[in-house]
């Protein structure tokens, strides 16, 4: 570096953590060396947060949250989604990335989750990185609900009217509530303007606050990996981890081929299946709001339908209390549960690589209830349907309650000193 | 702060009287912020009652109007729909209804004022969906051969009869609201205001 620059550099770094900020997170932020593709998920998180950001940014330059008729009988904010998708330069492919990113925002925290769920990654000493990410997770459920509001379609309009509507089943407080959060007797102009503001205002700062925290917390005690053993453990006689390597370069470039990869299917969906079969944009969503006609069959976007299919399943009353009730506090419930993990996996090791049979059949019911929840959540309900969720709801709790008891009975293989790295 | 210096409690006295009332000052700023969010002035005189003629609705038809931005529907049922509601009695959770969902005068059998005219709310008392007709019987409608006609839910599956009672072990825990109101004429409906009013 010439001494010019350098010059500048320490004038900066009198005033500013500038060298010694990059040498704590990224060159000498000491990875496991043994990463796998499942590592890819994080990074990219982030990389969708960016692009639902950006999008955003431009979107509002040209949405208007008015659920008021314009001249020609539609939604001024029905219309003014529309004029994006036809006037507006670009306009469609930056709604159509804003769309599609909230798709791909779930798949790849959902994939990120479960890497977690593998390799242990929420066990001691991650514990608040689990719960800061179960946190970021609820916060993107309500970001995702609320800005499915704002194009005003059919689906926008039904799906928060059943989900406000929820909070209106608690007792006591509820009605009260529900009317708080529409802002009126029903879904309207109101709700719409509150769910703008909530979408591009508060939750994004809220989510970005949590994704800070996130990643404070994990570059204090450093990643996991898929052996599930902690690297800090065995360090050469510079206090460096033998089987670390400094984030960047290493991780920043392999981190790149995942984001090349990424983008390639992303780009796909984008020029070529922007609606993603009608899961990712709803055909009913293409019909203005009709405040006195529900569309023949509601399903919410393909991410929210695991929790809504456990919402549909509860159908008893129980304590007096209405089975809509008890449906809500399921749906909280089970994703409330997931914050619980690092205390109820009681297995010796970390990683799947060593957990026994018990903890490996666990996990494959939980994913395939899961799967099977949420195909059940798009489709209408008969009695057959029902019941099927009813039992892979109960396998989808017992999977966490009763963790504490499996996972310690499980037969484990012994977890190695060091990773293994081919 | 060590231990073994001597605490001024008057100054802790002080710091504990100013940061109670910066406390409260502080929850009640919350408080015009909150109110923001409830229901406006306008949206609370949206409630206008709304008049009806209902002179051309022929037998078996429905008409939906909109009071307070929901669905209100009005319901000519044929003597047919009127004696399919003794099939249903055994099979909905409220028969008499005993749940104050409607005004008194259309707490009796047909949940109306005249038993041919049903006016109710659209709206699921589950989750606020408006529920499909489905008023044809039998296997004709899709809802099985001994379906003696009625209302489905699409959001989750509530069955209602044709006066708006919701069957037993539904998700919808209550019947359909019967909105307060009152004849004008003999065809001529003012839902949203009853007569006593």
């Amino acid at each position: 570096m010439t001494t010019k620059s350098q010059a500048v550099l320490n004038w900066i770094d009198e005033r500013f953590p500038l060298t010694s900020s990059i040498k704590g997170h990224l060159t000498e932020y000491y990875a496991p060396k043994n990463f796998n593709f499942w590592y890819f998920f994080g990074s990219l998180a982030l990389l969708v947060l960016v692009i639902q950001i950006l999008t955003g940014i431009f979107l509002v330059m040209h949405y208007k949250p008015d659920a008021s008729l314009n001249a020609a009988g539609v939604p001024v904010a029905f219309a003014s989604v529309e004029y994006i998708m036809r006037e507006v330069p670009g306009g469609w492919l930056i709604r159509y990335l804003h769309s599609t990113g909230a798709s791909a925002f779930f798949i790849v925290v959902y994939l990120h989750m479960f890497r977690g769920l593998l390799y242990g990654s929420y066990r001691k000493p991650r514990e608040l990185i689990w719960i800061f990410g179960t946190l970021i997770f609820l916060v993107l459920m309500a970001e995702a609900f609320m800005g499915y509001l704002l194009p005003w379609g059919q689906m926008s309009f039904w799906g928060a009217q059943v989900i406000v509507n929820l909070f209106s089943a608690i007792p006591v407080i509820g009605p009260d509530l529900s009317l708080v959060i529409r802002g009126d007797y029903v879904v309207s102009d109101a709700t719409l303007n509150r769910f703008f503001s909530f979408h591009v205002i508060a939750v994004p700062l809220v989510l970005i606050g949590l994704v800070v925290a996130h990643i404070i917390a994990l570059h204090e005690v450093g990643s996991n990996n898929p052996d599930g053993v902690e690297i800090k453990k065995k360090k050469d006689a510079n206090g460096i981890p033998l089987d670390g390597i400094p984030f960047h370069p290493y991780y920043t470039v392999k981190d790149i081929v995942g984001v090349v990869a990424f983008l390639f299917f992303f780009s796909a969906v984008v020029f070529f299946a922007p609606e993603g079969g009608g899961y990712f944009l709803e055909f009913n969503n293409f019909i203005p709001a009709d405040p006195l006609k529900t569309p023949p069959h509601i399903a919410p976007v393909w991410y929210f339908t695991p929790f809504y299919s456990i919402l549909r399943a509860v159908t008893y009353p129980l304590f007096g209390l209405d089975a809509k009730f008890w449906g809500v506090v399921a749906m909280g419930a089970s994703v409330v549960i997931i914050a619980f993990l690092p205390w109820l996996d009681r297995s010796p090791v970390k990683s799947i690589r060593y957990k026994g049979p018990i903890f490996k059949i666990a996990v494959a019911i939980f994913v395939v209830c899961f799967f099977i929840l949420g195909y059940l959540g798009v489709l209408p309900p008969t009695p057959g349907r029902t019941l099927v969720s009813q039992i892979c709801s109960v396998l989808y709790f017992a999977f966490f309650l009763l963790m504490p008891w499996y996972s310690k009975l499980d037969k484990c293989k012994a977890e190695p000193e060091r990773v293994n790295f081919k | 702060m060590s231990v073994d210096q001597k605490m001024d409690s008057s100054r802790r006295t002080l710091l504990l009287a100013t940061s109670a009332a910066g406390g409260a000052a502080a929850v009640a700023t919350a408080v015009p912020f909150v109110a923001s969010l409830t229901p406006s002035e306008r949206a609370k005189a949206a409630g206008a009652p709304v008049e009806v003629d209902v002179g051309k609705l022929a037998p078996g038809e429905m008409m939906t109007v909109e009071w307070r931005g929901k669905p209100v529907w009005i319901l000519r049922r044929t003597p047919e729909m009127l004696a399919s509601l003794d099939k249903t009695d055994e099979k909905v959770s409220d028969p008499a209804s005993d749940k104050p969902m409607q005004p008194e005068y259309a707490k009796n059998k047909y949940r109306s004022i005249k038993p041919e005219y049903l006016v109710a709310v659209g709206i699921c008392t589950h989750l606020g969906c408006s529920p499909s007709e489905k008023f044809k019987m039998g296997a004709e409608s899709g809802m099985g051969a001994d379906w003696p006609g009625g209302f489905l839910c699409p959001c989750h599956g509530s069955l209602f009869d044709l006066a708006g009672r919701v069957y037993s072990s539904m998700p919808a825990p209550d019947n359909l609201e019967i909105p307060p109101h009152q004849y004008l004429a003999d065809t001529t409906i003012l839902v949203g205001e009853d007569g006593k009013a």
